[in-house]
């Protein structure tokens, strides 16, 4: 077995992007222009490797054309799943995403129900893991109030803040709050009514006031009193939420020490407005 | 007493409530207001007895003029109470929510003076939270027994869910320890909702704007193991509530004992937890995957099995309607298969339009093989090295766990034991059907409840 390369032939070529979407669709125009299939499709560029590499630019016009083909070509919704498939974590996803955009590029529509092919089914996994990670994380979240905002910290393996900001938005309407994902150095920003997603690395939350304190152990009154001692089960509550979650869960990091922070660092503490 | 005390008696009390699901309707927040509601229903956290937790689920009191005698409130029952007031409870779920901690809110109550007087304290808590603070997230509220109609109506028009308990599974049960309810007060109430969701929804039809009567609609609690009911009259139950009061959900409690009574199980004796495990499957074949409560159990067999589960134990004794031909059968054939569910059915049906399915591509379509493969046929071929057997069909069935129960030193056996054991004591067990364990299981079979 050669993995996803089987049946389509492949160089010994290595693509270089910048990381972006539109990137790594100049990285799939370029793989038809040249009719030739990279071995890998990367986008850090401090790692330098002894195989041939080819740096591809981004060019909006070439990532347009490709945009608009995918649709025409095999349907809307192939489409959103290769825009998801971009968000998630699973490794060497972009020459998946170029295998599965071939294959869609010869077969249309059908590609989406070519389940059993390899290259399709991987990336299905890594969507679906991403969904479910979506899914878990819009329950998981755990807001602070600092002076009326609202921020909150989160660790995922995917990069879920683009398919988390509809849900916040949509629910907080009013509110001014912000998301930070640390795995991937990037904050939602909401406020009424705009919204948006930036880069940031050094972020720390800032100390709770007294009364946010207050209805944090309210909260954690309420999550240790609801459990049924009867039906205590341990178990069952690691599968439905993995202990990688637990660290900024309210309920389940350890308990306010009188003035303590919740979370410290050396970090400067960044303002909320 | 401060809102630390209050908010943990009303929490302690409001538990063994087993409903907590925020699903069934979908809503955006209005303009100017807080809150949305996704059908699918979302998890916010999940306690150590591994249950979902969406709402914040209290009591609005836990004094009781009710004598109910399985329950912690009953006014017989020497424990601390409280109460909140409406501002009270609806402030500290608006501030739950601002933080995501919760989905909504789910309003239970003892009952304070009357079930109207109780009735109003509710409304007036729901009222704030939807137009003081234009609150649109999930709000599930119970209907207590005997509530005016008038009252019944204006809290389904600010809740998303009703639900009126039915709690003991039959007439005699309830006549026995619950007093204070009839079988009128509890059926009457669920009757009328039927009817105004009805009405409502063909009101929105007329009018898109509408005002919505409980748009998740209605469900109900059964608690299992307090009387002496079987499973098959408690699938029957459920069955018929699915059709003529159409609830979205049975949900099945098992009796923790709270207090020392003649008529009750012991103190000591542990929930059946496992059997409110097997009536939720077999609940949700009832549900979901087309089976009626007459082809899970009947009258000569009115125990769910213990070893392995309602669709496994049909498909055994329905060995005649297999294997069946995967790249061919209908969806609701697929469903019928051990090992495939609704998600699995829905990827053949898929995957099988792009390409006619062997055994590998089944599995990577995420079909776990362990049970489907004997019962399945893949280009009119069985799986390889597969052997249709009752003992090996039996074997494959059946989860470590319930193995484990079979015989409690399972673990310690060696392979070669196990053998030996499987085989006589799974023919015993299965295929004769499990002996029911309730003595007077048929008399209240007779006596069931007439609906
Ligand atoms: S009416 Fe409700 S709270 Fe009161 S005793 Fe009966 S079950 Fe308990």
């Amino acid at each position: 077995m050669c993995g996803p390369y089987r049946n389509c032939g492949f160089s010994d070529l290595i693509y270089r992007y910048d990381g972006s979407f539109e990137g790594f669709l100049c990285c799939v125009f370029e793989s038809y222009e040249k009719n030739e299939i990279p071995r890998d499709i990367v986008s850090d560029f401090s790692q330098t490797s002894l195989i041939f590499e080819k740096n591809i630019d981004t060019d909006l016009q070439k990532a347009q054309r490709v945009l608009k083909a995918i649709p025409k070509r095999m349907g809307a919704a192939a489409l959103t799943f290769i825009k998801e498939a971009f968000l998630t974590c699973l490794p060497k996803k972009e020459l998946y995403m170029l295998l599965f955009l071939r294959k869609g590029f010869t077969h249309g529509a059908s590609v989406m129900n070519m389940l059993a092919d390899d290259v399709v089914n991987k990336l299905f996994k890594a969507v679906r893991h991403l969904s479910r990670e979506v899914h878990l994380l819009k329950g998981f979240v755990r807001f602070s109030d600092y002076g009326g905002a609202l921020a909150a910290q989160i660790e995922p393996k995917n990069f879920v803040l683009p398919l988390l900001s509809e849900h916040f938005c949509g629910r907080y309407p009013e509110e001014t709050f912000l998301i930070h994902d640390k795995t991937h150095s990037a904050a939602l920003i909401y406020k009424p009514y705009r919204c948006e997603i930036i880069p940031a690395s050094d972020f720390v939350l800032p100390e709770a006031c007294e009364a946010e304190t207050v209805f944090r152990e309210l909260w954690r009154l309420f999550y240790k009193t609801i459990e049924v001692e009867g039906r205590h089960n341990p178990k069952c509550r690691m599968s439905h939420m993995p202990k990688r979650y637990w660290k900024h869960m309210t309920e389940l990091c350890c308990p306010e020490k009188a003035g303590a922070p919740l979370i410290t660092g050396d970090k400067p503490i960044k303002k909320l407005t | 007493m401060d809102l630390f005390d209050k908010l943990k008696i009303l929490t302690d009390s409001a538990k063994y409530d087993v409903a907590c699901t925020s699903s069934g309707v979908d809503k955006t927040a209005q303009k100017g207001g807080i809150g949305s509601a996704s059908a699918c229903g979302i998890c916010h956290s999940f306690a150590a007895d591994g249950r979902c937790i969406s709402l914040l689920k209290v009591l609005m009191t836990n004094y009781c003029v009710f004598d109910c005698k399985y329950c912690v409130n009953r006014r017989s029952n020497d424990v601390p109470r409280a109460a909140f007031t409406p501002r009270e409870l609806a402030e500290l779920t608006i501030n739950f929510y601002r933080r995501n901690y919760i989905e909504g809110l789910f309003l239970s109550s003892g009952v304070i003076k009357t079930p109207d007087y109780t009735c109003e304290r509710m409304i007036e808590t729901l009222r704030i939270l939807r137009e003081d603070y234009r609150f649109s997230g999930y709000i599930h509220a119970k209907v207590i027994p005997g509530t005016d109609s008038a009252l019944v109506s204006r809290l389904g028009m600010l809740a998303d869910r009703l639900s009126v308990n039915l709690e003991l599974p039959s007439l005699e049960s309830l006549k026995l320890l619950a007093p204070d309810k009839s079988k009128t007060s509890i059926l009457a109430p669920m009757g009328y909702l039927k009817n105004r969701i009805e009405e409502n929804r063909s009101e929105i039809i007329q009018y898109k704007n509408a005002p919505t009567f409980a748009p998740a609609g209605q469900s109900t609690q059964i608690i299992i193991g307090a009387t002496p009911e079987t499973d098959y009259h408690i699938l029957n139950l459920t069955e018929s509530l699915y059709k003529k009061y159409k609830l979205k959900r049975v949900f099945y409690s098992a009796y923790i004992p709270v207090a020392e009574d003649s008529l009750l199980p012991s103190p000591d004796t542990s929930p059946p937890l496992f059997r409110e495990h097997r009536l939720y499957q077999a609940d949700w074949l009832i549900r979901f995957y087309g089976f009626s409560a007459g082809e899970i159990l009947d009258q000569s067999h009115q125990t769910l099995n213990p070893y392995v589960d309602p669709k496994c134990n049909w498909a055994l004794n329905h060995l005649e309607l297999f294997p069946i031909e995967v790249n061919k059968a209908g969806y609701d054939e697929l469903l019928r298969v051990p090992g495939i569910g609704v998600t699995g059915a829905r990827r053949i049906m898929t995957a099988r339009r792009a390409s006619s399915l062997d055994f590998d591509g089944l599995k990577k379509t995420g079909i776990v093989l362990k049970r489907a493969k004997y019962f399945i046929t893949c280009r009119g071929k069985i799986a390889e090295g597969v052997k249709i057997t009752q003992d090996e069909i039996l074997r494959a069935l059946m989860s470590e766990r319930e193995l484990g129960m079979l015989s409690p030193k399972w673990e310690q056996l060696s392979v070669f034991d196990r053998e030996n054991l499987i085989e006589e004591e799974m023919k015993k067990c299965l295929m004769a059907g499990i002996p029911d364990q309730t003595a007077c299981a048929a008399r209240i079979e007779t006596a069931g409840f007439p609906i």
